[in-house]
């Protein structure tokens, strides 16, 4: 897999942390190995969208990559309650599901933007920067490669 | 991709508009998990019922459309189609192989639904369940399977397709969300 200019955070240097969320388990590591090669640190991992709450409270990731359709709790859902308690959440939703309605739902909730599966990671490397805007910078560290 | 219905399909109920977008979308959530490109190697009607070829998800959808797909790969093909989109060679029995079928056949019928909700189609997407049983449902009269099966570097894709428009749906009735992931 194609590796990225590693993007870190402006205050302090450290990769950016990530909640991975999603009830496929593939698809979780998929997300992953796309981190990976960003230069990002995957600090947790959720199923539903219930564990995504508790698990943002745990962690207080950088970004959450959330998934729409999942038990218990669906992402919009999920993303919007986040959001209501933490309004400088970093959402990103990540669906195969890409009409408008469902981009639209998210954003009024509170998601920072969408990312249509499967992934591309060169399109979730440049949503990850401009979510990111100020509080994240590219640049080269060891191992991040080109 | 642009299929033209067989000899053998063509005065079906099948609606190649209905059809398309699903080809399109197996073509290319395929070509980019896969890294290479894909071709459909044959197109049939399929009036029997369904059999299981090895590692198969299956799909419900409700609403304006309505039936099934089924994403079926044979199963040292589903094994290296999962190694593929995991990056790393799995082992048979792995859970990941059934998993990435599942997510693979999620893809697909996401991103067929986002064309066809475009297109003013509304209707639920139910989440993938595997398809464990030898035998699935037989077609019914209204609704013959399309079976496609996608060529790949390593080995093939069927894509199995019963679906029929609901024709007895109210406007009012269709709003109904997709609920692919």
């Amino acid at each position: 897999m194609e590796q990225f200019v590693a993007v870190k955070r402006s205050k302090d240097g450290q990769p950016v942390r990530y909640l991975v969320v999603d009830d496929s388990v593939f698809a979780r590591k998929n997300l992953a190995r796309m981190i990976e090669t960003f230069g990002g640190q995957v600090a947790g991992e959720a199923g539903d969208g219930m564990t995504a709450i508790t698990e943002y409270e745990r962690l207080k990731p950088d970004i959450v990559l959330m998934d729409i359709t999942m038990p218990q709790m669906e992402g919009i859902e999920a993303a919007e309650k986040i959001v209501q308690q933490h309004p400088e959440a970093r959402i990103v939703m990540v669906s195969s599901v890409g009409y408008q309605e469902n981009i639209v739902a998210a954003l009024q909730r509170g998601a920072r933007h969408f990312v249509q599966k499967p992934v591309k990671p060169e399109v979730l490397y440049e949503v990850i920067k401009y979510v990111m805007g100020e509080d994240g910078t590219a640049a080269h560290a060891a191992g991040a490669g080109n | 991709m642009e299929l033209r219905p067989t000899p053998q399909a063509r005065g079906t109920e099948m609606r190649m508009d209905l059809i398309q977008p699903f080809i399109n979308a197996a073509d290319a959530v395929l070509a980019q998990g896969l890294q290479s490109p894909t071709s459909v190697a044959n197109l049939s009607m399929e009036q029997e019922a369904y059999r299981r070829k090895g590692v198969a998800a299956l799909i419900w959808v409700t609403g304006d459309i309505e039936g099934r797909i089924i994403i079926d790969l044979d199963p040292g093909t589903a094994l290296r189609v999962a190694s593929r989109f995991a990056g790393a060679e799995l082992p048979e029995s792995d859970e990941l192989v059934r998993e990435t079928v599942c997510e693979l056949a999620n893809q697909v019928i996401g991103n067929a639904v986002t064309t066809l909700n475009d297109q003013g189609f509304h209707f639920r997407v139910h989440p993938p369940v595997l398809h464990t049983s030898e035998h699935g449902p037989k077609s019914t009269e209204d609704t013959e399977a399309l079976v496609i099966c996608f060529d790949t570097a390593i080995g093939s894709v069927f894509l199995n397709i019963a679906l029929r428009h609901n024709c007895t749906r109210a406007p009012e009735q269709a709003a109904t969300v997709g609920h692919a992931k």
